[in-house]
């Protein structure tokens, strides 16, 4: 084989890329979330994953039910103050890189409820990538919502700065 | 006989004989598990792997939606209703909005009495598919939650056909609905009426002869008849165990009285018998659809009250009359004459309650609910002991506990 026809198969079969947007690929299409549901949110976030709107088309199909085994942790409802700390647990028990979706109203400001038994938005104790309005928002929603969050994911490379 | 306490979680009782030499085991099972249906936590003591005691903690989603209420005024009140019991949301709101029209000595139309029945039949339906598909998934039978989501999906569209809204809707209010049923709507229901039976029967297919579901629910979690009354236990729960009580019968409202059904009971009093019971029930409530269709009245949909509920939108633009009430309405909302009253609905988990008490302002003293998960969860200890921990799950399933509910 000359070098020039050598040259031309391995144009067709070689890409050339950076390390970080391969990883960054990878990591995109597979986020596994935490199963993980609080309130009426986790109805419609398992209702993602049902055949209507299938999540695992977006690579998200596989609901681990060890914090241990999730990239992404899904706040899908309202959370109580007693709640809060367990949540925060399952939070640090996460591998790092890991990203948080809070879903719905309850979860981003406290929702309709502005009382004494409900933490005003789940930021106050973990870090959220994406919010997601609606109460609670549809199937749909939720997609989208990690539609964003792979494109941030697959933006950031081998380090993420959390 | 003393209890110590050795590291960690292991409790020994002298004397007591058993698995590893009658130590037990204390297990903490959740809030954040797979099948507690939510943030339910419970505190088991196992002997090998058996269950000898269980005790469920809650409060994990306590909301304050009772309190939340008496800052809101009565017709705001009803969105409040719609998040406690999540999966019943119109349930919740019939039993709101009957107590304040008890109160307020109000009789809605007869075509709004239908259009709740018709709403309270598709909750219940749309409940027993989240039970039924939850439940499957626990034990094993994965692909009818993909089944009973399908269905799931054609009630929430219809939800949103009539009032904009999938879940939580508000459709049904102090003084009547939201507003009337679409033409479009009516033909889904149609449509739904007519394939709901087979879908039905594709899940019985699947589950009733089904070699594992059998052996994993038959014998599992028996709640005598004379235990699920001391118990408190309503719906499922209760006929499952062999009485016919169903306030849908025993009380009726909303014109349930008008319609022919039969309640579903089962003696197996097991997982098996209230999953026999679930099913029925489903039947069931696909007959009251059709007869509610068929016989739907014609007429206005909300009472004509213009200090209750505000005029029709054409009218603001013609009448002074018509904004001062719209106005008064909006800013102040109306008020209900003092007294306190109860009123009990039939929901897909049993006796959905609302004690509401009235000081005569615009807004509620005090709402409680009667919410039938956190009655359903006393019964769970009776009906686990002495059963294995894998059979737990399934247990858990059958009390179909909705921690919203439970919390509020």
């Amino acid at each position: 084989m000359g070098v020039e026809a050598l040259a031309e198969s391995l144009g067709r079969n070689i890409l050339t890329t950076t390390l970080g947007k391969v990883v960054g690929w990878g990591r995109g299409n597979s986020v596994w979330p935490a199963q993980f549901g609080l309130a009426c949110c986790a109805i419609e976030m398992i209702a993602t994953a049902t055949a209507g709107v299938d999540i695992g088309r977006f690579g998200s199909e596989a609901f681990r039910a060890s914090p241990r085994q999730s990239d992404l942790m899904i706040v899908s409802g309202r959370v109580s103050q007693k709640m809060a700390p367990i949540l925060r647990t399952i939070y640090d028990q996460m591998p790092e890189p890991k990203w948080v979706i809070s879903m719905g109203a309850c979860a981003s400001t406290g929702g309709i409820f502005n009382n004494y038994a409900l933490l005003q938005g789940v930021d106050k104790i973990v870090p959220v990538d994406v919010y997601i309005p609606g109460c609670p928002p549809r199937p749909e929603d939720l997609l989208n919502a990690l539609m964003i969050l792979q494109e941030r994911i697959k933006a950031q490379g081998i380090l993420p700065q959390q | 006989m003393t209890d110590t306490i050795t590291q960690g979680v292991t409790v020994t009782k002298t004397g007591e004989k058993g698995a590893f030499g009658g130590e037990l085991l204390t297990v903490n099972f959740g809030p954040h598990h797979p099948s507690t249906h939510g943030v339910l936590r419970l505190i088991v003591d196992l002997d090998g792997e058996q269950v000898r005691s269980l005790k469920p903690v809650i409060g994990y989603l306590h909301t304050g939606i009772e309190k939340q209420m008496e800052a809101l005024r009565w017709q705001q009140g009803v969105t409040v209703t719609d998040r406690h019991d999540y999966l019943s949301p119109p349930i919740n709101n019939l039993a709101y909005a009957l107590a304040v029209e008890k109160l307020m000595g109000v009789v809605v139309p007869p075509r709004a009495d239908a259009l709740r029945v018709i709403m309270s039949e598709l909750t219940r339906l749309s409940s027993h598919l989240v039970w039924m598909g939850t439940s499957g998934l626990e034990l094993g039978a994965m692909s009818m939650l993909m089944y009973c989501f399908r269905e799931r999906d054609t009630i929430l569209d219809m939800n949103e056909e009539i009032s904009g809204f999938r879940m939580h809707t508000s459709y049904i209010r102090p003084g009547g609905v939201m507003a009337d049923a679409t033409p479009r709507f009516l033909e889904m229901l149609d449509r739904f009426i007519h394939d709901m039976p087979g879908h039905v029967d594709e899940y019985e297919n699947l589950l009733t002869n089904n070699p594992i579901w059998r052996s994993r629910t038959i014998g599992i979690g028996r709640l005598s008849a004379e235990d699920a009354k001391v118990l408190g236990a309503t719906g499922p729960m209760l006929r499952g165990s062999g009485v016919a009580w169903d306030l849908r019968r025993s009380i009726p409202y909303s014109g349930y009285e008008n319609y022919d059904f039969e309640i579903a009971t089962s003696d197996m009093c097991d997982c098996y018998g209230r999953y026999l019971v679930r099913i029925k029930e489903m039947r069931e409530a696909v007959k009251i659809l059709r007869q509610a269709l068929d016989r739907l009245p014609d007429g206005p949909v909300n009472v004509d009250d213009r200090k209750m509920l505000p005029p029709p939108r054409e009218e603001l633009e013609t009448s002074m009359e018509a904004v001062i009430h719209h106005f008064k309405l909006f800013t102040e909302g109306y008020s209900v004459p003092p007294g306190d009253v109860y009123v009990a609905v039939e929901s897909g988990r049993g006796e959905n309650g609302c004690y509401v008490v009235s000081d005569g302002t615009h807004k509620p003293r005090r709402v409680k609910f009667r919410s039938a998960s956190f009655v359903n969860l006393q019964a769970l200890e009776q009906m686990s002991l002495n059963h294995m921990i894998a059979d737990m799950v399934a247990i858990i399933g059958t009390a179909d506990t909705v921690l919203g509910d439970c919390d509020r």
